[in-house]
């Protein structure tokens, strides 16, 4: 009976969805009760004609499980999947870029759904949200410039009969070359411009034509510290530090940013991708020297100083078994001579003391940071940092 | 949202006359509706059933949705329920063609949903009724507890996927024993030996004992056996009948265990947390079998929508058009798994072969292809035989039985590997594998299986609740375990061990110098412990 009685709801369920506001509202409220943040907010965007980008900002949530994960296959090979149609076990069907190539036609060639893009164009997003919101600096625009496959659309062809503006001065030239040739000009120091014949090929014009345009670019150098002793929350905050300022380069570089992985433990070596760097580990000893020392023999082996404005940043947790720096600070004077910048983030372990880590000592004795604090520059903080606290880690870091 | 014209349910009751005289089997009344696109948005995270709970979550997933449809928009031409009656959504302005298309789509679902054994549990009642009735005692205990319900909810949620859903299966198709001979032998089977643990001699003792008693007194032989046994001993009985209600529930899913075990659930304060447990239990276990019969249930429907389109009367004329929508469901992707169309292909498949009398022994002996080829007994009876497999496979075995290597190689299929060309810097899609092995085991590599996580009371020595996951050669997503162990750890109200395995470090020398590609996989045991909301790991 009283079912009956009860009035119908006011309107269907579609209007009472919450708003976006509503969602991060009750988001905040459960960090209050103890719980974790579950919504972030996400970009969908759609690559469009003419480098024209339509984006949408939605939230995203994930509901988590105890679900199962790919079975790890060998490293260089995953996934499987369906296919029909013709060709011989073996034979190669299509292929993809692993990272989306530059310039291209249009400034942004349609990429696939790949997943390097997806990273790529949120990471712009978040670096234009990280130079506006949290007011982070521009970069100075250095020198050094190199050529890239990147076209703009100029009049500066020349082109004879034809075209969009008359070139007066190269117009002038050709007539009288031809007036000389027939011989009505006689007398060099007194020509009558009304006497002169002019023949429809001597206009030349400028025509629109594709041009080279020439951009300042970025590499940047990411150096994680993998060793033992880094595992849990130190990579945590040394990697949500490194995407930040990756995205925010990416930002400011308008795209233009190339990465280098590097990540040491006693040895340096170089990783493919973001994925990578982020999630290997091992549980090797420390030795800073090493991955300094191949950031130099990169940059001298494929001759990048020239082309590149090249920064370099390096977190870990300030454990070096060189203790003294005796064999760092050179390696890191020899970086300094070309880099533009060179960041180091220290992130403390919570149960050492403060300020008392290898690396910030060796630093700070060296005289490096006063001596060149245009060049060299260090960020020391907890393990446990904030978000926020990251970010004005960033600031230090390249303002 | 509203129901189709006159005009239109008229073709729906024509379409549902020609279904069943083809064979196919459904209830008499549905109900079809006009819904938009953006009606379709909305409907979506609740699995298009209107009165499911609201939870925040949804609302995130309706404003995604939203976002999405601005960039992306599309149309999507059908949805159906399996509710009683059926309910099924559609986009208006089709044309009378195009609906009878869908309509048969349509049919061939519920026929699907109402005769597949795997949905036997869905069959006896409305779930948009239970789930109105849900939506309200939710909406009430909302008002009640505000912000703590939706907690609640979030963590009952992230278990909804270890729901014991073949267990509660097993309890319709279990068969009636005669209760009569089970008291005897749990005393023999079971009281004695497990519980009393008597030795050897004192239980052929027993035995003769029993065969005395029966000797000595015929039909009241059972009767004075047991009267000594109860004075012996007293608590026989209630035992008894404590692993007699045991056995008849069968075992309990983490769900259930922690509804009937949790102290923090059973306080008196907290009891309603247990109904909203319940609520997103049940409604998992009725979402089941669509996760389990996808393939097989969308081939099933695409086979019927050609079949009986192709020859209805009142569509004469309209076979381009048809043809064109028909293969751009069905079609097979270069690259890509279709479900509709291998679901379709192989019940066409299956027709055949059935036909030809090729599901036999005899032909399946045979290895010389040209006899493959040319063998046709002419059995007929392919459709009853289809009608069959409908009705009692999922897709699991359904591929596993099928995908043989004569329909991997009819419809030119085969297994897309990736990898990566390191001087090209390009992933490249080649040809892997042409087996019919390896198709089935990527199909099935595909399917819907969540891991089986077991409560091990033994180990949680009453301290913890214990969750043992048997590893089957895949490990667990790692970044999901934290959220979700603290939501068991807060519904159960105490620390909470997760025994899993996972790639462990390589031998020292290899960690040393890592190898470009690593050579073996050592899986090892660990054991997460979630206590105070803090995670840790450690290596068995």
């Amino acid at each position: 009976m009283e079912l009956q009685a009860m009035a119908q709801p006011q309107a269907s369920h579609t209007t009472r969805i919450r708003s976006l506001d509503e969602l991060l509202e009750r988001d905040r409220l459960r960090e209050e009760d103890g719980f974790p943040r579950k919504i972030r907010i996400g970009k969908l965007i759609k690559p469009g004609a003419g480098g024209k980008e339509k984006i949408v900002v939605v939230p995203t949530t994930v509901e988590e499980k105890l679900i199962h994960d790919r079975a790890p296959e060998e490293t260089e090979e995953d996934e499987s999947m369906g296919g029909t149609g013709d060709g011989d076990e073996g034979e190669i069907i299509g292929e993809q870029p692993v990272r989306p190539q530059q310039g291209g036609e249009s400034g942004t060639a349609g990429h696939g759904e790949g997943e390097g893009h997806e990273l790529e164009s949120t990471a712009y997003d978040l670096g234009r949200i990280l130079t506006e919101r949290f007011d982070l600096p521009n970069l100075k625009e250095k020198g050094k410039k190199s050529s890239l496959s990147h076209y703009s659309y100029d009049l500066t062809d020349r082109n004879r009969g034809f075209g969009q503006i008359l070139e007066k001065k190269q117009t002038l030239r050709r007539i009288l070359e031809t007036n000389i040739a027939l011989g009505t000009v006689t007398d060099m120091a007194e020509i009558d411009p009304t006497r002169l014949v002019i023949s429809p090929r001597d206009r030349v014009y400028r025509i629109l034509s594709r041009e080279l345009e020439y951009e300042s670019q970025a590499l940047v150098f990411f150096i994680r510290d993998y060793s033992g002793s880094m595992e849990g929350k130190a990579t945590e905050v040394i990697c949500s530090q490194h995407v930040l300022i990756y995205s925010w380069l990416l930002y400011q570089f308008a795209r233009q940013v190339e990465t280098r992985f590097i990540l040491h433990d006693n040895d340096a070596r170089e990783v493919p991708d973001f994925y990578t760097y982020y999630n290997l580990r091992v549980a090797g000893g420390t030795r800073v020297a090493a991955a300094y020392r191949m950031v130099s023999e990169i940059v001298e082996k494929e001759s990048l100083a020239r082309d590149y404005n090249i920064y370099v940043f390096h977190g870990t947790d300030g454990d070096d078994w060189d203790t003294n720096g005796e064999e760092t600070i050179p390696e890191l004077r020899r970086m300094l001579a070309y880099a533009n910048r060179v960041g180091v983030t220290i992130a403390e372990h919570t149960y050492g003391s403060s300020g008392n880590t290898e690396v910030e000592r060796y630093l700070k004795r060296s005289g490096l940071l006063e001596e060149k604090p245009e060049l060299l520059r260090m960020d020391v903080m907890g393990e446990d940092a904030e978000e926020t606290r990251v970010i004005e880690g960033i600031r230090r870091l390249i303002s | 949202m509203q129901l189709i014209d006159q005009h239109t349910k008229k073709i729906m009751e024509g379409c549902k006359e020609r279904a069943r005289e083809a064979g196919l089997r459904f209830s008499d009344e549905t109900l079809e509706y006009i819904v938009t696109n953006r009606d379709m948005l909305e409907l979506h995270p609740k699995v298009m059933i209107p009165t499911l709970y609201d939870y925040w979550v949804h609302d995130v997933e309706v404003l995604k949705e939203k976002g999405k449809y601005e960039l992306y928009p599309h149309n999507p031409y059908e949805t159906v329920i399996n509710t009683r009656p059926p309910i099924s959504f559609y986009n208006d302005n089709n044309p009378d063609w195009l609906n009878v298309m869908i309509f048969y789509h349509v049919l061939a679902h519920i026929d699907f949903f109402q005769n597949n054994l795997y949905y036997r549990h869905t069959w006896d009642y409305d779930l948009t009724g239970k789930a109105l009735a849900d939506k309200r005692l939710i909406a009430r205990l909302r008002s009640e507890h505000g912000r703590r319900l939706d907690y609640v909810i979030e963590f009952a949620r992230s278990i909804d996927n270890l729901v014991g859903y073949y267990g509660e299966l097993s309890t319709l198709f279990r068969e009636e024993t005669p209760p009569l001979p089970l008291r005897l032998d749990y005393y023999f089977d079971v009281f004695l030996q497990r519980v009393k643990k008597v030795k050897t001699a004192g239980y052929v003792q027993e035995i003769e004992r029993y065969n005395r008693c029966m000797r000595d007194f015929g039909d009241l032989g059972e009767e004075t056996f047991f009267a000594e046994v109860m004075a012996r001993h007293p608590e026989f009985e209630a035992l008894y009948l404590k692993s007699r209600s045991e056995e008849r529930r069968g075992r309990p899913d983490l769900m259930q265990f922690i509804m009937e075990h949790s102290p923090f659930l059973n306080r008196e304060e907290n009891r309603w947390m247990k109904s909203v447990l319940e609520v997103i239990r049940s409604t998992s276990v009725y979402f089941q079998p669509q996760m389990r019969t996808k393939i097989m249930n969308e081939g099933w429907a695409s086979y019927w929508h050609e079949k009986l389109f192709l020859t209805d009367d009142r569509i004469r004329g309209r076979e381009v058009d048809f043809a064109r929508v028909h293969s751009g469901v069905t079609c097979l992707h270069r690259v890509g798994l279709n479900p509709y169309a291998i679901g379709m292909r192989l019940f066409q498949h299956i027709e055949e072969q059935a036909d030809k009398g090729r599901i036999s022994l005899e032909f399946q002996q045979l290895a010389d292809s040209h006899a493959r080829q040319e063998f046709d007994r002419g059995t007929r009876g392919g459709t009853a035989f289809i009608f069959a497999i409908r009705e009692n496979l999922c897709d699991f075995s359904f591929i596993n039985t099928f995908v043989d290597q004569d329909f991997v190689n009819r419809h030119k299929l085969f297994v897309v590997g990736r990898r990566l060309n390191r001087e090209r810097m390009t992933w490249q899609y080649y040809v892997k594998s042409r087996t019919a092995e390896a198709y089935r085991a990527m199909l099935t590599d595909s399917l819907y299986h969540p891991p089986v996580i077991v409560v091990d009371e033994a180990k949680g020595e009453g301290k913890y609740l214990y969750l043992d996951h048997r590893f089957e050669g895949k490990p667990l997503v790692k970044d999901f375990i934290g959220n979700t162990l603290m939501g068991i750890e807060y519904l159960w109200g105490g620390p909470v061990k997760l025994e899993t395995s996972e790639v462990g470090l390589p031998p020292p020398d290899e960690a040393v110098n890592p190898p470009e590609r690593q050579q073996k996989i050592h899986w090892r045991r660990y054991v997460y412990t979630m206590e105070d909301r803090k995670l840790s790991r450690t290596l068995l």
